[in-house]
């Protein structure tokens, strides 16, 4: 009853999404409004429609329905309730689902905008919006069905379908699989929805960037109505990227945070070209400029969101033969294929009346450097897309597959990293339009000098590395600019109207919360460069087994080995604990509990680390090992991260920047009221 | 004469390599030795995780194998060549630059090349004069010109 239900909710979604794109296309080429509205009520249903199948699906996992094979797969009579929620982003069919509930709440989001001022591009808002849906909903209804349930055929085999085949028989396991061990983690709950969420609401722009592309609008309308919704795709595609971060350091058991995995990188690419695209738009807003640019931007970021999707989603990753085999795989190349093509011909189409109408006068302006800084990401992208994609290639074409791992990644994007940051130190001192070298040196040179202290401190006191000492020397630069930017902005408010430090700091932020929202990502981003460059290049590491009372040594560390035990918990795990005495420079700093987990019905063990954890440094400790019989012996394998925490901490910082800048602002008055103000005032009423 | 030391010298190289062999045999290697070794491979089953930290017991099988390969004293490179061989190029960390394997190294620099090749050729073109431009920027024009016709009706 309630999988008919949610499977009937699809269907009419699907039906809604086809012909919400129709009437909305139709009644724009017609010029028949009452069509368009007709399309957009549609958009507006879509999203109730798709909330019944997803509370379908939770009711179905909640409930143990194990006959369903989507809850036999992801849930157990194990997992708590929760746990069973958040099994509608633990598989294949039901990540599709939630993928396509976000996206149609955020068409009706958009469909309840003020369109006074854009109704033109609201038809092909409305087009874009609803394929790309019905995409994602041709895939669960043909390919990937949620609802389908587990019947044994006459000839004794196992199958799934929605509708009984002929004299097969329903059947009912008394458990089910479970959800992965891997994806239990806090971290890994919210990692998915964040990630969904970012590559959704890059549809958004990309949609009103089509819309004006064949509405043939040349100015920037686009962008201004779709900044927020840009910044808060790249706000939840940041925070994705940071929790999955962590969520790798607290359970992968590797002792790092970023693995340079081709599943990671997928989220990473359209996140670069987000970014690039943010900066970029400055520039058509301020200048007239890089509207082509703009247009390829959006589109490469929209194509981005469907190839990460479609990266982890056909099963290409594992092995092009997978990509034969699975039966999304295909659709998802055919209509990024399309949807690429098509973008790219409206482009072309308008190429002509979207030049810019200013020049560039200086190489060191603002204008300049943002576009040095587009280049630098468009690298790094391009760099990434080759290493992912290559294992596929080799495959294809010699048959045997490679492995591209971190040490390829980090000598290449290593050095395009370090351009950003120089660029992130520099631009924010430039001006736009006229920027010279030598006005720009004047107001560098001493924040360059100051800079310089903190990799001359290091060197002085040991440091010897000399990526360490540039990575350094540029983070702080870029620190000692932006806080020279803000103490600058202060001190002119201070000057101009009195107000304390604090307060002239808030309202500088409050008064231009793009500019200083802006300033606080890359103060995020400092103190992220600083823990990168600590555990990338001063990460060290041992591996010791140990008598019970015997001690492994790490640098300034000591690791005594106490005993280990042993226990069932009841959601069906066996751990294996083991407690060791953590010293340091001698003296006591308290005890460390690394185990590991193994899941019974899933047959896999979890390593979960045992972590001393200050803001200066992370005590890592893995149990790798251990005698079965007695636990008088165990492995450890010990990781000593310095400076990783500072990852964390600017990611809050960078996720409060982003929050900022993102934050609404009063839209500029109507002409209309600005007009009847201006009158009552010159008639001194 | 010069014969005899070339012999000798031989001789005693033979015995030198000798005695190390038996030392490496004699010193079992430490598990950060083997795992440097480690560090730098990869099983076709566990994707993308260094052999090193990998916890499967196939990885962890390969990892005895290291051990006892240090033990008779293989090098880091007879050791890596051991694992290609048995299980083809995937296993190691970077592809080796051989054959196609050459893209991965010179499509980055090249591609570095070519966008800087254009960057500087569009900054270039953006700083000659933008007459013809402006000129043909005609449908901004009639947009503004309604934008302000507009605002001179309703002012």
């Amino acid at each position: 009853m309630i999988e008919g239900i949610g499977y009937a909710a699809l269907v009419i979604s699907f039906v809604l999404a086809l012909y919400g794109a129709g009437a909305a296309a139709f009644g724009a080429k017609r010029s028949r409004p009452e069509l368009v509205e007709s399309a957009r009520r549609a958009m507006l249903l879509s999203w109730p429609m798709i909330s019944v199948a997803a509370l379908a699906i939770i009711a179905l996992l909640v409930a143990g329905r194990y006959d369903i094979a989507y809850v036999a797969k992801v849930t157990s009579n194990a997992m708590p309730p929760y746990l069973r929620v958040t099994a509608l982003w633990g598989g294949q069919e039901g990540s599709l689902v939630f993928w396509s509930w976000l996206m149609a709440a955020f068409a009706s989001a958009v469909g309840l905008r003020q369109w006074d001022r854009d109704r033109d591009l609201l038809p092909w808002v409305i087009v874009v919006t609803m394929i790309t849906l019905a995409f994602f909903l041709s895939l669960i209804i043909f390919f990937e069905n949620p609802f389908s349930r587990i019947w044994i055929t006459p000839e004794g085999a196992q199958t799934t379908a929605l509708f009984q085949p002929e004299g097969a028989l329903a059947a009912a396991p008394p458990d089910g699989q479970g959800l992965n061990p891997l994806l239990r983690h806090p971290g890994m709950i919210i990692h998915p929805p964040m990630l969904y969420l970012g590559f959704v609401s890059f549809v958004i722009p990309y949609a009103f960037a089509m819309a004006a592309l064949v509405v043939g609008r040349s100015d920037d309308r686009w962008i201004r109505v779709t900044r927020r919704w840009t910044l808060v795709a790249w706000l939840f595609l940041g925070l994705g990227l940071i929790l999955g971060g962590r969520w790798a350091y607290d359970v992968l058991g590797w002792g790092g945070y970023w693995g340079w995995d081709p599943v990671e990188i997928a989220a990473f690419m359209p996140w670069l070209a987000g970014t690039a695209f943010l900066h970029s738009v400055m520039v058509q807003e301020k200048k007239g400029m890089l509207k082509h640019w703009n247009m390829l931007l959006i589109i490469l970021t929209y194509s981005l969101v469907l190839f990460g999707t479609f990266l982890t989603r056909s099963g290409v990753l594992s092995s092009v033969h997978a990509f034969a085999q699975s039966a999304i795989g295909p659709m998802f190349f055919a209509f990024i294929g399309v949807s690429f093509i098509v973008s790219l011909w409206l482009l072309l189409k308008r190429w002509g009346e979207l030049r810019g109408v200013n020049q560039i006068n200086s190489m060191v302006s603002r204008e300049s450097l943002f576009l040095l800084n587009n280049f630098l990401f468009i690298m790094i992208l391009a760099v990434l897309f080759l290493g992912v994609i290559f294992p596929l290639v080799s495959e294809l074409f010699t048959g045997q597959t490679v492995t591209v791992g971190p040490a390829w990644y980090e000598r290449i994007v290593g050095p395009l990293f370090a351009g950003l940051l120089l660029l992130m130190g520099v631009a924010p001192l430039s001006a736009y339009g006229s920027s010279s070298w030598r006005t720009l040196g004047r107001q560098l040179w001493q924040l360059v000098a100051l800079s310089l202290v903190v990799p001359a401190i290091l060197l002085i006191t040991g440091m010897r590395s000399a990526a360490a000492l540039l990575g350094y020397w540029l983070a702080t630069l870029v620190a000692v600019v932006t806080l020279y930017e803000f103490w600058r902005g202060a001190s002119a408010r201070r000057r101009r109207h009195g107000e304390s430090l604090p307060v002239a700091l808030v309202k500088l932020a409050g008064r231009n919360r793009r500019r200083y929202g802006g300033f606080v990502i890359h103060l995020g981003v400092v103190l992220m460069a600083f823990g990168i460059i600590g555990i990338e290049i001063f990460q060290t590491e041992t591996q010791g087994t140990l008598e019970r009372g015997e001690q492994l040594t790490l640098g300034r560390y000591v690791m005594v080995y106490e005993g280990l035990t042993r226990f069932n918990t009841s959601d069906g795990r066996e751990i294996s604990r083991a407690e060791l005495s953590i010293f340091k420079d001698g003296r006591s700093v308290g005890k460390l509990f690394p185990r590991s987990d193994f899941y019974f019905v899933q047959n896999q063990p979890m390593t979960i680390p045992g972590v001393r954890s200050t803001l200066e440094e992370d005590l890592y400790v893995l149990l790798v090992g251990w005698e079965p019989i007695g636990q008088d012996s165990a492995t450890f394998k010990v990781f000593h991260n310095p400076l990783v925490n500072f990852i964390w901490l600017g990611g809050a910082i960078f996720i409060l920047g982003t929050l900022v800048a993102a934050w609404p602002e009063r839209e500029p008055e109507p002409v209309r009221r600005r007009t009847a103000q201006a009158q009552a005032l010159a008639a001194g009423d | 004469m010069g014969r005899m030391m070339v012999c000798t010298g031989v001789l005693a190289s033979l015995l030198l390599a000798g005695v190390g062999t038996v030392q490496a045999q004699d010193e079992q290697p430490t598990d950060d030795q083997v795992n440097a070794v480690a560090k730098g491979l990869y099983c076709p089953v566990c994707e993308n995780v260094p052999l090193d930290v990998c916890p499967t017991p196939a990885c962890k099988q390969w990892r005895d194998t290291i051990r006892d390969q240090l033990a008779q004293g293989w090098t880091q490179g007879q050791i890596e060549q051991f694992f290609v061989d048995q299980y083809g190029d995937r296993v190691l960390g970077t592809p080796p630059a051989t054959g196609l394997n050459w893209l991965v190294y010179l499509l980055p620099p090249l591609v570095f090349v070519a966008g800087a090749m254009i960057l500087a050729g569009v900054f270039r073109g953006w700083r000659k004069p933008l007459v013809s431009t402006i000129e043909s920027a005609s449908p901004d024009d009639r947009y503004l010109e309604r934008v302000e016709e507009e605002i001179r009706r309703r002012g």
